[in-house]
């Protein structure tokens, strides 16, 4: 057995941290609160103002334009489907939460990432934590969560962010180390200032990679998004986890399903628009 | 100093390392010890030890090496790509190693260009936009840039391919993009990174040829890296020779053939086809009789016994060639009483001081009569016996 008496209580001092947080920047969080439930509150009323049947021929359009007229049908049967199931007004609280959530990890993601890929001390101190951030459970995120946020669907944007976070910061950093060399030289060698090398050369460069990270952070948003039904996020979560406290299997299937069928919609549509990126890699 | 003559670029006591421990490995090497030594002890790699040298403004200046002798290191310290450890490099008398990064950044966009071994083409920009971006970073309108640019994809033979993307192009015409981008800066030198070596041969040729005729056309300052001592030659004014980052030997081409410093430049020369290397002007000597026009048949028979040749070059008051006459029309027309304008022929070959010895060979197996080497406005500049033709090819 371990011996009792050695104790690092680390938990406790974080607790304390987070509960100092609350207490001293109570008005910072407050604001934060207020102005992402405007934001998402002005999402979802768009999503739910907008009838079905446009919304329909969006996705439709936006399938058949970035992948095939097929995948257009398809999406926008599923997306069908959803509604039939009766699930239509929960999906588009899903969306919105996800929509916001991806929004605030990329305004964050891609400027971290972006620091990361130019510093290498940055680069070192940060890797240990993103890993722990996605080795972390996902639950833990949602107790700081209700500390700072409180219950509702702010908390649970804040969850998902975190969550979402380091596929997009990673892959910003990636595309921008994967620039080629010689490209990087040639521009430094007609006396490129730093900023005109990042903007011209090695964001374009790395947008591929960058878009391959909003693909990932998407689907990660939308994996916690569910989860963040236990703090009060809404949306197909929370249908879930009625079922589950009702064994309600019918109720299951169908909400279960709708989540699988956004993520796929959202999913194909975000890798079509990664592709599109991409340019053929030069030989040799 | 004349014009001609001006140092554009002076390298003094350049070194540069890789690594930590600098400073130590620094005194290690001012003490004598080896590149190994260094490495082992201080974990310092060498890319460049102790170079000195110096370029002319128009010359072409070649520095050949062997994969890891540190020639690309040393081009990549010319624009500070790479920061040299110790010594000075001058462009224009002023060390740029202490210039600070906004009058760098102002240098690189005014002075200098590069191109590179793999082109380091920008492949998310069209060709129009990569010839564009010197100058787009320079702050140039774009009216500006885009004529520009426009001219000198014209300059290079890619009129049409303004909206192509790169990977949509063979590798010589990107390499040509890869030249144009530089040359649309107009930079005063023009550093190039084994800039034909990914190309087949074919191409590598004509790529040289029209480096040569563009060099001729606006007198660069360039400073030219290669592996192959052939190229080397072929477009080098002079060559340095590098091996394991220090120059052993400097030198015109026929310098290095003639007298190779080390052993293993030796090797090196070894394989050189001296054909493709010597020029006319190279195995051509003052002939050691000419007559003027003005002279008579008695006096040109004359200079040809006591120089025991059998023909002879006629020459006008401006040195201009006017024909050749020999000794058997010589004898026979001062018997018919004729003059020595009359037994003038143009039965002889001529060429000009750059011609390679390779393309002159042809002509020395079908003539007995000697070359003559003209200047652009046709006077003579010396001539070539077929026997020194042939002997170039051994």
């Amino acid at each position: 057995m371990f011996p009792e008496h050695i104790t690092f209580e680390l938990g406790k001092y974080v607790g304390m941290f987070v509960r100092w947080l609350n207490t001293n920047f109570s008005q910072v969080f407050d604001a934060i609160r207020s102005s992402v439930l405007w934001l998402l509150i002005n999402i979802e009323w768009i999503l739910v103002t907008v009838p079905w049947w446009v919304i329909l021929v969006l996705v439709f359009l936006l399938g058949w334009r970035l992948k095939s007229l097929l995948s257009g049908l398809i999406f926008a049967g599923l997306l069908f489907l959803v509604g039939a199931f009766g699930l239509w007004h929960p999906t588009m609280a899903t969306l919105a939460i996800v929509l916001t959530s991806v929004l605030f990890s990329l305004l964050i993601g891609i400027p971290v990432g972006v620091a990361m890929g130019s510093n290498n001390t940055f680069a070192a101190v940060l890797k240990p934590i993103l890993d722990a951030m996605q080795t972390l459970p996902s639950f833990v995120y949602l107790i700081p969560a209700v500390i700072l946020f409180n219950m509702g669907r702010v908390p649970g944007v804040f969850a998902t962010m975190i969550y979402a976070l380091p596929p997009i910061i990673r892959l910003t950093d990636l595309g921008l180390r994967r620039v080629s060399k010689e490209m990087v030289e040639a521009a430094q060698s007609f006396g490129s200032s730093p900023l005109q090398l990042l903007l011209k050369i090695k964001l374009p460069q790395a947008l591929p990679t960058i878009m391959a990270g909003v693909n990932q952070t998407t689907m990660m948003a939308l994996a916690m998004v569910v989860i963040a039904s236990m703090i009060g996020a809404g949306g197909l979560g929370y249908e879930v986890l009625v079922s589950i406290n009702r064994i309600d299997i019918a109720k299951g299937t169908e909400s279960g399903l709708s989540i699988v069928f956004l993520a796929i919609i959202i999913d194909r549509m975000t890798q079509a628009m990664a592709d599109r990126y991409k340019y053929d890699e030069q030989d040799s | 100093m004349s014009a001609e003559t001006k140092k554009k670029i002076e390298v003094k006591n350049l070194t540069k390392l890789f690594g930590k421990n600098q400073k130590e490995a620094l005194e290690m090497i001012a003490d004598g010890a080896s590149k190994e030594e260094v490495l082992e002890k201080t974990g310092c790699t060498i890319g460049v030890k102790d170079v000195s040298f110096a370029v002319s403004q128009g010359e072409v200046f070649v520095v050949m090496g062997l994969s890891g002798s540190g020639k690309s290191t040393l081009i990549r310290c010319i624009n500070l790509l790479n920061k040299p450890t110790s010594g000075e490099i001058f462009i224009d008398g002023e060390d740029i190693t202490k210039l600070d990064s906004r009058q760098l950044r102002q240098m690189r966009q005014t002075k200098l260009a590069m191109v590179f071994q793999h082109f380091g083409l920008f492949t998310h920009k069209t060709v129009m936009e990569n010839v564009e971006y010197g100058l787009e970073v320079k702050g140039m309108s774009v009216e500006e840039r885009k004529e520009t640019a426009r001219n000198n994809l014209l300059a290079v033979g890619l009129k049409g391919y303004e909206d192509s993307y790169p990977r949509q192009l063979s590798g010589g015409m990107q390499q040509r993009v890869g030249l144009a981008r530089a040359l649309a800066t107009d930079p005063d030198i023009l550093l190039m990174d084994e800039p034909f070596s990914a190309l087949d041969p074919l191409i590598r040729r004509d790529m040289q040829q029209e480096l040569l005729d563009i060099q001729s056309k606006l007198q660069k300052t360039i400073v030219f890296i290669t592996h192959d001592i052939n190229e080397a030659f072929k477009i080098g004014d002079r060559v340095a020779v590098m091996k394991d980052g220090v120059v052993e030997q400097i030198g015109t081409p026929e310098e290095i053939l003639d007298s190779p410093a080390s052993d293993y430049i030796k090797d090196f020369v070894q394989d050189v086809d001296r054909s493709k290397v010597l020029q006319a002007k190279d195995i051509m000597f003052r002939p050691s009789a000419l007559i003027s026009d003005t002279a008579g048949l008695k006096t040109a028979i004359r200079e040809m016994e006591t120089n025991g040749i059998s023909s002879i070059f006629v020459l006008d008051k401006q040195r201009k060639l006017k024909g050749i006459a020999t000794i058997d029309d010589a004898v026979a027309a001062l018997d018919a009483k004729k003059t020595l304008a009359e037994i003038l022929t143009q039965d002889y070959h001529t060429t000009t001081p750059d011609v390679y010895v390779r393309d002159l060979i042809p002509i020395a197996r079908e003539t007995k009569l000697p070359l003559a080497v003209l200047s652009d406005d046709g006077r003579l500049l010396g001539i070539i016996v077929r026997a020194s033709v042939l002997s170039a090819l051994v």
